[in-house]
């Protein structure tokens, strides 16, 4: 490793000190003059992108991809199946590619981490010993934290938060719904999975109201007070479907407090609203194997060093993706997918005993809020004072007044944005 | 499955591979493993410079992928420094590249140019 460049002297000195604790252990790769291995817990488009772009910076690193499920379901372009605009099968992507170029696929949980002896324990009762681990879960919902609202209340009141048969639930729950029923959004507190996600939902959910439930209404509930590309939605609500949607913030009494699905109520401090359909989004935290693996701290997020994206809490381990504290990137797949094409740079760095480059990471977030009417954020990050910042004068909001064919175009770049980096991770 | 013909998830061979594959017929919802039949023990490929693997969130790096964001791999450096530069100092219209481009360096962005204009199109 060089250490002479200033900015990577705190990381430089952290990591030696790390690698120090450790190197008394026993490390298989080495002994039996093995390939050096990582494993990739979490099949997501953090975890699948870093297993791949990793395989292919360093062909001869052994890469493991542990991953519970057999078929992977998009949350971007959900909300579109939930308004009726797309299939869930225009949203699932499996791992046959990944494992055909050459990285080694487990289609089972990991179900125990020893971060001293560097094995993970899955499912199936195998074990797969690591010289380098990334941990990218995603998230965990939180079934503890809404009264009323755990697994069985998210049958009557989906969260859809996971997509899959969460999402064709509230499909199906919005296409029986009378004529001139509330649907309500319940929207959680920062930070959560996918910051502008249920003002998407809520404008495709107007759109699908507008034209086949025209007398119903919308009512978000949201326990903060200002949410991404607020101006943007609100802008575009009254221009697309003045009347129909109202938003209720936390400062507004907006903050949901508990739920109760029988009665298909919602309470917050000031009232409680009977909903005809009811998308309840909890707050949430980092997959569980974050915890098990001693990653997250109390917030239930993954505190990371921005440079390495290397966790504090465990050496050799890190996180990238919904799981992590990553500063100022939000939790979107655009970031997952930044987030873990740099850290596999950073780990090939590491295998070898080289000083990983800073990295520089982008981020941009597309939402519709129709199909024909694309808004986007965009971001440049860095690491800066222990934390992934902005680099500032660089990204923001889709201009206020655009003209209709620029939100056309957005729109077209969104699925475009869908189309790349689904090909990217799975294809 | 995916329909798309665009999206390779929608490509079946490799699925019908998959599920042939002797354990997971077995095993279904279990744990089956499916080791690298056929990995591609290609060389590997030059580092990218800080953002520039960023850049194919968007930008398509595979050819098969059919994409408005035009692509980058293959393309001169020159015209891509260009490019930016129009985008940052707002002289080129655009939708979210105005935004990305200022948050780089003109040596970031000729570094990146060059790595993207070096690879096989
Ligand atoms: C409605 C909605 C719309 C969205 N729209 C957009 C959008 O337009 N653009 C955008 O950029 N982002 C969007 N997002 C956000 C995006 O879905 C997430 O930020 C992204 O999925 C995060 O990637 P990840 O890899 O961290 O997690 P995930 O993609 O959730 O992947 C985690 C994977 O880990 C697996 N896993 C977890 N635990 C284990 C274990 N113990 N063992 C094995 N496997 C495990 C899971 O099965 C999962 O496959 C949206 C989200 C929602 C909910």
């Amino acid at each position: 490793m060089t250490a002479d460049q200033p900015t990577n002297r705190r990381t430089f000195l952290k990591r030696s000190a790390a690698i120090g604790a450790v190197a008394l252990l026993p490390r298989p790769a080495l002994a039996q003059g093995a390939a050096q291995h990582v494993v990739v817990i979490g099949g997501g488009f953090a975890g699948a992108t870093c297993a791949r772009a990793l395989k292919r910076l360093s062909p001869k690193v052994r890469v493991s991809l542990v991953e519970q499920r057999q078929i992977f379901v998009s949350c971007p372009f959900s909300n579109a199946v939930i308004a009726g605009l797309r299939t869930l099968s225009q949203q699932q992507f499996g791992y046959e590619k990944i494992a055909q170029s050459g990285v080694e696929v487990h289609l089972a949980a990991a179900t125990a981490v020893n971060p001293e002896t560097h094995v993970v324990t899955l499912s199936d009762g195998s074990r797969l010993t690591y010289d380098r681990l990334v941990v990218a879960p995603g998230i965990d919902l939180r079934w503890d934290a809404l009264p009323g609202y755990d697994q069985a209340a998210a049958e009557h009141m989906p969260h859809a938060w996971e997509a899959g048969a969460q999402t064709e639930l509230l499909a199906r729950q919005l296409s029986a719904m009378p004529d001139g029923g509330t649907v309500v959004i319940a929207a959680p507190a920062n930070p959560f999975r996918c910051p502008p996600g249920p003002y998407e939902r809520a404008s495709l959910i107007a759109y699908y109201l507008k034209r086949k439930k025209p007398k119903s209404k919308l009512l978000i509930l949201d326990a903060k007070d200002a949410f991404s590309k607020q101006r943007l939605f609100e802008n575009a609500w009254k221009e697309l479907y003045p009347g129909m949607i109202e938003w209720v913030g936390l400062s507004a009494g907006g903050k949901v407090t508990s739920v109760d699905p029988a009665a298909m109520t919602l309470t917050t401090d000031f009232d409680t609203h009977k909903a005809a359909v009811a998308n309840v989004i909890p707050p949430q935290r980092a997959g569980r194997i974050a915890q098990i693996a001693g990653v997250a701290d109390h917030t239930g997020w993954c505190p990371i060093d921005p440079e390495t994206f290397e966790s504090i809490l465990q050496p050799h381990i890190h996180v990238i993706g919904d799981a992590a504290i990553a500063g100022a990137m939000p939790k979107s797949a655009f970031a997952a997918n930044a987030q873990a094409k740099a850290c596999a740079q950073t780990v090939e760095k590491l295998l070898v005993g080289e000083e990983p480059r800073e990295p520089k990471l982008i981020n941009t977030c597309y939402s519709l809020v129709a199909p024909d009417y694309g808004i986007s954020i965009a971001g440049v990050y860095h690491p800066a004072g222990g934390q992934l910042v902005e680099v500032a004068g660089a990204g923001g909001i889709s201009p206020l007044d655009a003209t209709r064919p620029f939100r056309e175009q957005e729109a077209h770049y969104a699925e475009g944005w869908f189309k790349t980096i689904t090909a990217e991770v799975f294809g | 499955m995916n329909t798309d013909k665009n999206v390779p998830g929608s490509e079946t061979d490799g699925r019908r591979r998959i599920l042939a594959h002797p354990c997971s017929s077995l095993f279904i919802g279990v744990a089956l493993c499916l080791t690298s039949f056929g990995a591609a023990q290609s060389a590997a490929v030059t580092e990218p410079p800080p953002g520039a693997s960023a850049c194919s969130g968007c930008h398509a790096t595979d050819p098969s992928v059919a994409t408005p964001a035009p692509r980058l791999v293959g393309r001169k450096p020159d015209e891509i420094v260009a490019a930016l530069a129009a985008f940052r100092s707002g002289q080129r219209p655009a939708t979210v590249m105005d935004r990305i481009a200022k948050g780089f360096t003109d040596a970031e962005i000729r570094a990146i140019a060059e790595w993207y204009g070096e690879k096989q199109p």
